[in-house]
């Protein structure tokens, strides 16, 4: 009988010849990331009565979620996180210039392929697009791992999702991700690995697999997969990464589910408040007004995901009723954007071009929302009071739907734009 | 570790989101727990922080802690007071925090739907039982040997202690 991906890798990790989903095994992660929270961790670590973390080169810290800091408190925890990441000898710090971290880790070479990557966010299964297997885990066990240096982890069932047909003009990776988590459901996916392939996925770019795996989380998944092919390895090959292992599901693996999507005739789709797996038809939404119009974050703040935003407001003016802020994921893509232009029509048309970070994502920071207002983000998730407001409503959509939001000042189909 | 508990039931619905049970905003502000407890459940129901009494047990639906990984979401419940959290599912990561803090966790689809708020729930770790004001039970799985270890040692802080205590020897 064959084996996924996450058995296989898993077993090669745990020195054992094969595992089974279900099972219980104790590893070491390649890589442990923490971000702001790193302060709450470092105190946690304090408990242990330990002086020095076990393996300094597999912790990588990034400054991104109050980033730069809003208040003396915020600047006082990132004082201490630089103090302690300096004490304890750790070189994969990236401070407040340099992005988000789902974006970060891949692109400064921290994620590799065959490799295990637990951080203390849900995101992390972000990294699954470049075939490692990569979970949030909490603040507590974080700080385990920097003193032990190993974790226990179930080995997952896997579900399958096969994905054929071609996204038609208008419709992108978000509007599939968002059409696959109202499918599944937010649990539908609990516990386990979801393994993303099809024709769809490999006529994606890197980058837009990307949002399918960050998002695998929203429908309770461990792990998100994508199997390395020949745009995985160029892009990585970039970042210096070139040797690595590879882990294969076997035809013959068990799968608990196997879920076939067609996205042929799939249209521009919504999150609708208060839950991600709210999911319909941008349609049913068309011509509700929009205070507030959101693009960025790890789900969509890439250069595909400005430049289809630049392209669609070039010319344009962003609805005087209606504030656009957008935020490239990391200083590599605001640098990129900025030399090709898409910053300076966006800002141009009227949006707010903020500095690399989480920024109005999870409420922490700035850009939030007021009582009753509306707002389109490109964003992972619709909760109330996601974004610091419980009384507003939050939408989660594609950049070109944000876009089209922006410049018509409501909900609107973005194809008519293109 | 106390086995056995029985208090006053706060239900919930399905999908409780970490971003409800303690809010965004508040993450890297407040590292006090006693300061979480006073935010607990905020935009799920405002007046549970204020009323909510040291061994009570928080009752939900499936998929409980689903979203963000936010450790204060097992953090503040533990700290307010809360003796066990019940519910038909929970997201991984939020059952994960609630063992390395210690907060009994258990899991009973059965469950669902058969609680109602004020009912005194009653639940026996080791047995596997839960009562319903002393009249129905309830039976659900032990959880695994190496992850009841962590629970039982009172979370991960004493057992990675102990742990590293048994390295030095």
């Amino acid at each position: 009988m064959g084996a996924t991906f996450s058995e296989k890798l898993l077993a090669a990790k745990a020195g054992q010849s094969a595992c089974r989903a279900g099972e219980i095994v104790t590893i070491e992660p390649d890589v442990v990331m923490s971000h702001d929270n790193s302060l709450a961790i470092s105190l946690a670590f304090a408990k242990f009565g330990i002086e020095r973390v076990k393996y300094p080169d597999r912790i990588v810290i990034v400054l991104d979620h109050a980033a730069p800091a809003p208040t003396e408190k915020y600047a006082a925890n990132h004082k201490q996180i630089r103090e302690f990441v300096r004490a304890q000898g750790i070189k994969n710090f990236y401070d407040i210039n340099v992005g988000i971290c789902h974006q970060v880790l891949p692109e400064r070479g921290h994620v590799v392929p065959g490799s295990v990557i637990v951080a203390s966010d849900s995101h992390t299964t972000t990294y699954g697009a470049f075939g490692a297997f990569a979970a949030g885990i909490g603040r507590t066990e974080t700080a385990s791992i920097w003193a032990l240096g190993e974790l226990w982890l179930r080995v997952p069932e896997t579900i399958r999702i096969e994905i054929s047909g071609a996204l038609q003009p208008g419709v992108f990776a978000k509007d599939l991700t968002l059409h696959i988590i109202g499918q599944v459901g937010a649990d539908g996916a609990d516990y386990c690995a979801v393994e993303f392939c099809g024709p769809a996925i490999d006529a994606m770019e890197v980058g837009d697999r990307m949002t399918l795996t960050n998002m695998a989380i929203e429908m309770g998944a461990k792990n998100g997969y994508m199997t390395v092919d020949a745009k995985t390895e160029a892009w990585l090959a970039e970042r210096g990464v070139t040797e690595y292992a590879r882990y294969y599901s076997d035809a013959d693996a068990t799968y608990k589910q196997v879920l076939s999507i067609d996205c042929s005739a799939l249209e521009p789709q919504l999150a609708f408040p208060h839950r991600v797996d709210n999911v319909k038809p941008l349609s049913e939404a068309a011509g509700l007004k929009l205070d507030q119009v959101f693009i960025g974050t790890c789900t969509n703040g890439r250069l595909s995901d400005l430049e289809i935003a630049a392209r669609m407001l070039k010319g344009r003016k962003v609805c005087p009723s209606t504030r656009l802020l957008v935020i490239p994921a990391s200083r590599e893509i605001y640098l990129q954007a900025m030399r090709l232009g898409y910053l300076e029509t966006i800002a141009e048309a009227g949006g707010v071009i903020m500095n690399s970070g989480c920024g109005p994502c999870m409420g922490a920071h700035l850009g939030a929302p007021a009582p009753e207002e509306r707002v389109l983000s490109t964003a992972n998730r619709n909760f109330k009071g996601r974004m610091g407001c419980r009384e507003a409503e939050i939408y989660l959509g594609s950049p070109a739907a944000a876009a089209a939001g922006a410049i018509t000042g409501e909900i609107a189909d973005p194809r008519e734009f293109l | 570790m106390q086995q056995q508990f029985s208090g006053k039931a706060w239900v919930f619905g399905d999908d409780v989101n970490t971003d409800v049970i303690f809010p965004g905003k508040y993450t890297y502000t407040i590292n006090d727990p006693v300061e979480m407890a006073q935010h607990a459940m905020e935009d799920a129901d405002p007046s549970f922080a204020g009323a909510v009494q040291p061994g009570d047990i928080v009752v939900a639906g499936k998929n409980f802690g689903c979203g963000s990984s936010r450790e204060q979401a097992a953090t503040c419940l533990k700290a307010a007071g809360v003796a066990c959290v019940v519910a038909g599912s929970f997201s991984r990561i939020y059952f994960r925090n609630a063992i390395n803090l210690g907060l009994p966790i258990v899991a009973c689809p059965e469950l669902v739907g058969r609680i109602q708020p004020g009912d005194t729930v009653s639940v026996d770790l080791a047995n596997g039982r839960i009562g319903v004001n002393g009249v129905a039970t309830y039976a659900f799985a032990p959880l695994p040997e190496e992850v009841f270890q962590i629970l039982e040692a009172g979370g991960l802080v004493p057992y990675v202690k102990s742990r590293l205590e048994q390295q030095s020897v």
